[in-house]
C-alpha cells in the first residue's frame, strides 16, 4: 500500500500536479478494496458467502478503524511538530476518553440504542463528544503544564521518561479507580443498514467516517486559516522567531495539547460507540499504532498523520481478512521499522527531512 | 548502602577522607573492592532477613529466594543502565532481550526440544544470542534520532512476546515451555541439581553473576568506549567530529545492554523452570527503566541499589502495607472503604508517579553519579552559552 501511495512523479505522466495525489489515493483505495474482496470468504469457507459484499464490509470497517487511528495520530503529530516530543501518554489520553464516554452515557442512564428519537440521539451523542473532548483537552493541558513544560530545556531523555511515567499514571489510575476488566459502553447509535446506491453501510460506520473526516477538515481549516493556527505553525517552524513576532509560546503549546488531546478524546468516544467496549490497557497498543501512523505519514504533518491512520487501519483489517489477524501488531510495527529505516520522512514528510 | 559504595567510584580520584589509606587502596583495586562489597552485601542481606520486622514477613528461605529473584532485576537494571545511563539511548523494549535469553535457555535445556545442554556455558550463549538480536535491531535504527529509537524499541518489545505467543508450533504459545533443566554444581559443595526448594545456590549464582557484570561494567565505563558513550550522550555532533564512530559506539552499547538482559534471561528461565510469553511484557521493560531512573542513571551502584530497593518494595513493601492497613480495620468513609482497596494494584501507578516526580525534582536519581549531578546542577548560565540548543529545535 505504501508504495502505491507514493506513485510516479507527475511530470513523467504529464498530468496536472494537483490531480496526482487524489488519483493515487483513489488507486490505492481501489487496490485495497480488491485485496479485501480477494481475501474474503477464504478463511470461513462457508458456501454461500458473497465475496463482494463481505469485501465491502471489511473495506468500511478498515475506514472506520483507520479513522480512530487517524484521530489519535493527529495529536501525536501536532505535539511532535511543535515541541519535538513523542507524547507517550497520548494513547492513554485516548483510553481515558473512552472511559469518559462510558461514564457520561451510563450516568445519563442509557444502556442501549436510542431508536425512534432522532433529536435525542443527536443531542446525546453530541453531548458525549463535547464532554469527552473538553475533559481530555484539559487533561492534555494539565499533562503539558506539569510533566513537560518544566523539562522543556532539559536533556531530551527527561521529557520522554516523564511521558512514559504519565502514561503509566493514567493507565493505572483507571485500573485502580474504575475497573481492571472490560467495561461495556452503551452503543447508543442504532444499527440500521443504510443503502446509498450500491453501497450498504451501517449507520455507525457512516457516522464515524463522516465525523473523522469532518474533524480533520476542521483542524485543517483551523491550522490554515486562523491566527491561532498560524501561531501554532510558526511556533513549530521556529520557536524563537515566533516569540519575537509576538506569539505567546506557552499558550500556543498548551493549545496544541488541548486540540491534540481533544481529538484523542473524540477517538475514545468513537471507540466506545463503535466497539461497545473499553478496557484500561487499550491505550498502549492504540497509541503505538497511531504513532506508527504519524511516522508513516511524515511526523509533524497533519495530512500525513490522517493518511497514515487509514493505512494502518487497512493493514490491520487486511491481515485479519487473510486470517493472520494475530500477526496484525507485528505487521504494524514491522511497517514502522521499515518506514523509519527506508523513508524516515514518511509519505508526506519531505519538509522535515533534516529532522529525521 | 550508598555510603559504603561511593568511595569506589571514579577510580583513585575520590579522596575526601582517606582513612588508613583504605579508600585509595580500594580505588586502585576496583575489581577487588567490588568483590569485597558484594561479599559484605551477600552476607548482610540474609542476616537482615532474620531481624524482627523483616523476619515477621517471611522465613529466611523466602527472603533469600526473593533476593535471588531481585538479583535478576539488578542484572536487568545494570544492563539497561549501559544503554540509558551511559550512552543516553532510551530503550523501551528491553524485556525483549530478557525474553530472548530466557527462551534460549528453554530451547537448549528442556524436554520441549529434547536438548539438555549444561547451564553454565548457556549463560554465555544466551548473552551472545541476545546481543546478536540487539545488533540486528540496532543496526538499522540507531542512525535515527533518539526518540525514534525509543519508539522502535517499544515496538520491538511488543513484537517479541507476540512472536513467542503466536508462533506456537515453535514456542508452545501461551503455555510456554516448561520443564527447563536445573543448573548443577556437578557434586561441588555437595550439590548436584539446584532443585526448586533450596534458594541458596541460586542466591550465590546470581551474586557471582552480578559481581562479574559489575566488574566488567566498571572497566567498560572507564575505557575508551565508556568515554565515547559519555561524549555521545552529551553531544552527538561534537563526538562525531572528534572522530567517534557514532553508529558503532551506539551499537556496542545496545549489544552490551542486550547481552546482560540475555544473561539474566538464562538464569531466570533456569530458576523458574518454565517460560511463558506474558512474563516478558512491557511492564518488565518499564520496571527496569524505573529502577535505572530512580537509582541514578549512569551510576552502577546506584542502579543496582535502585533495583534491589524497588524490587523489595514491590514484592514485600506493598504486600505488608496492604496487610497492615487491612489489620487496622479502619471504618469506611462514605463510599470509600479502605479495606476494599488492594494496594498491590498500585505498583505501576507508583512507578509512574516516581518517574515523573524524579525527573522533575531530582533528575539525577537517588544515588547520582558524580558526573550526572554536576551536569544537572551546576551553573546553568554557563551551560546555555556553551552547549548547543538542548531542545535541538534550531536547524
Amino acid at each position: 500500500m505504501t508504495t502505491a501511495v507514493q506513485g510516479t512523479p507527475a511530470s513523467r505522466v504529464g498530468l496536472d500536479r494537483r490531480l496526482v495525489a487524489p488519483l493515487v489515493l483513489i488507486g490505492a483505495l481501489v487496490v485495497a478494496y480488491l485485496l479485501m474482496v480477494a481475501g474474503s470468504c477464504t478463511t470461513t469457507g462457508v458456501g454461500n458467502c458473497d465475496k463482494w459484499a463481505q469485501g465491502q464490509d471489511q473495506f468500511i470497517n478498515a475506514l472506520t478503524i483507520g479513522g480512530i487511528y487517524a484521530l489519535i495520530a493527529l495529536g501525536y503529530t501536532m505535539v511532535y511538530g511543535i515541541i519535538e516530543l513523542i507524547n507517550f501518554a497520548h494513547g492513554e489520553v485516548f483510553m481515558v476518553g473512552s472511559f469518559v464516554a462510558w461514564f457520561t452515557l451510563t450516568t445519563l442512564g442509557f444502556s442501549g440504542p436510542i431508536s425512534g428519537n432522532l433529536p435525542l440521539l443527536v443531542v446525546v451523542v453530541a453531548f458525549t463528544f463535547i464532554v469527552s473532548m473538553a475533559v481530555m483537552g484539559v487533561v492534555g493541558v494539565i499533562i503539558e503544564r506539569f510533566a513537560y513544560r518544566p523539562l522543556r530545556n532539559a536533556p531530551r531523555l527527561a521529557p520522554l521518561i516523564t511521558a512514559i511515567g504519565v502514561s503509566f499514571i493514567l493507565q493505572n489510575l483507571v485500573f485502580v479507580i474504575i475497573s481492571n476488566s472490560i467495561v461495556t459502553v452503551p452503543q447508543v447509535i442504532p444499527n440500521p443498514v443504510l443503502s446509498i446506491g450500491p453501497i450498504s453501510i451501517r449507520a455507525i460506520n457512516l457516522f464515524v467516517i463522516l465525523l473523522t473526516l469532518g474533524l480533520m477538515v476542521a483542524l485543517h481549516l483551523f491550522l490554515g486559516k486562523t491566527t491561532l493556527g498560524r501561531a501554532m505553525r510558526s511556533t513549530a517552524i521556529d520557536r524563537d522567531a515566533a516569540q519575537i513576532m509576538g506569539v505567546n509560546i506557552n499558550s500556543t503549546i498548551a493549545l496544541t495539547f488541548f486540540i491534540g488531546s481533544a481529538l484523542a478524546g473524540a477517538a475514545g468516544v468513537v471507540q466506545g460507540l463503535y466497539f461497545g467496549v473499553t478496557v484500561f490497557n487499550i491505550g498502549f497498543q492504540a497509541g503505538l499504532k497511531a504513532f506508527t501512523a504519524a511516522v508513516l505519514g511524515g511526523i509533524g504533518n497533519t495530512t500525513g498523520a490522517a493518511l497514515g491512520g487509514f493505512v494502518i487501519g487497512f493493514i490491520e483489517v487486511l491481515s485479519s481478512v487473510y486470517g493472520v489477524g494475530r500477526w496484525a501488531e507485528a505487521a504494524v510495527f514491522g511497517t514502522l521499522v521499515l518506514v523509519l529505516v527506508f523513508r524516515p520522512t514518511g509519505i508526506l514528510g519531505q519538509q522535515l527531512a533534516d529532522r529525521a | 548502602m550508598s555510603a559504603t559504595v561511593t568511595p569506589v567510584k571514579g577510580g583513585g580520584a575520590s579522596g575526601a577522607k582517606n582513612v588508613f589509606g583504605v579508600r585509595s587502596y580500594l580505588g586502585k583495586h576496583q575489581s577487588l573492592s567490588i568483590l569485597v562489597i558484594v561479599c559484605i552485601i551477600a552476607i548482610l542481606l540474609p542476616l537482615l532477613a532474620v531481624i524482627p520486622p523483616f523476619s515477621g514477613f517471611g522465613t529466611q528461605k523466602d527472603w533469600v529466594a526473593g533476593f535471588a529473584q531481585a538479583g535478576v532485576f539488578v542484572l536487568l537494571a545494570l544492563g539497561l543502565n549501559v544503554v540509558v545511563g551511559f550512552a543516553g539511548l532510551l530503550d523501551l523494549g528491553y524485556a525483549a532481550f530478557f525474553a530472548i535469553g530466557a527462551y534460549t535457555m528453554a530451547y537448549a535445556a528442556s524436554g520441549f526440544t529434547g536438548l539438555d545442554l549444561p547451564f553454565w556455558p548457556l549463560l554465555l550463549v544466551g548473552a551472545i544470542v541476545a546481543a546478536v538480536f540487539g545488533v540486528l535491531l540496532g543496526a538499522p535504527t540507531l542512525r535515527l534520532r533518539g526518540d525514534y529509537l525509543a519508539i522502535v524499541t517499544l515496538g520491538f518489545g511488543e513484537i517479541v512476546p507476540v512472536v513467542f505467543l503466536n508462533a506456537d508450533k515453535y514456542t508452545n504459545g501461551t503455555n510456554g515451555i516448561t520443564g527447563i533443566s536445573q543448573p548443577s554444581f556437578y557434586g561441588l559443595f555437595g550439590i548436584n541439581g539446584f532443585g526448586f526448594t533450596n534458594p541458596w545456590p541460586y542466591y550465590l549464582t546470581i551474586l557471582v553473576l552480578i559481581t562479574i557484570v559489575v566488574m566488567l561494567l566498571y572497566r567498560l565505563q572507564d575505557s575508551r568506549l565508556g568515554r565515547a558513550w559519555v561524549a555521545l550522550r552529551e553531544d552527538e555532533l561534537a563526538a562525531a567530529s572528534m572522530g567517534i564512530n557514532t553508529v558503532t559506539t551506539k551499537l556496542l552499547a545496545f549489544a552490551i545492554g542486550a547481552s546482560t538482559a540475555g544473561l539474566a534471561g538464562v538464569y531466570y528461565a533456569a530458576k523458574l523452570g518454565s517460560v511463558t510469553p506474558d512474563q516478558f511484557k512491557f511492564d518488565v521493560s518499564f520496571t527496569a527503566l524505573a529502577m535505572v531512573v530512580l537509582g541514578g542513571m549512569g551510576n552502577i551502584w546506584g542502579v543496582a541499589a535502585g533495583a534491589l530497593i524497588i524490587y523489595e518494595l514491590q514484592s514485600q513493601g506493598l504486600k505488608q502495607l496492604d496487610a497492615f492497613i487491612k489489620a487496622l480495620h479502619l471504618p469506611a468513609i462514605g463510599p470509600i472503604d479502605i479495606n476494599q482497596i488492594n494496594f498491590l494494584n498500585f505498583q505501576y501507578l507508583l512507578y509512574g508517579l516516581a518517574l515523573v516526580l524524579m525527573m522533575l525534582l531530582r533528575p539525577e536519581g537517588l544515588f547520582p553519579s558524580r558526573r550526572r549531578k554536576r551536569e544537572l546542577h551546576e551553573e546553568p548560565a554557563v551551560d546555555e552559552l556553551t552547549s548547543p540548543d538542548p531542545t535541538g529545535e534550531r536547524e
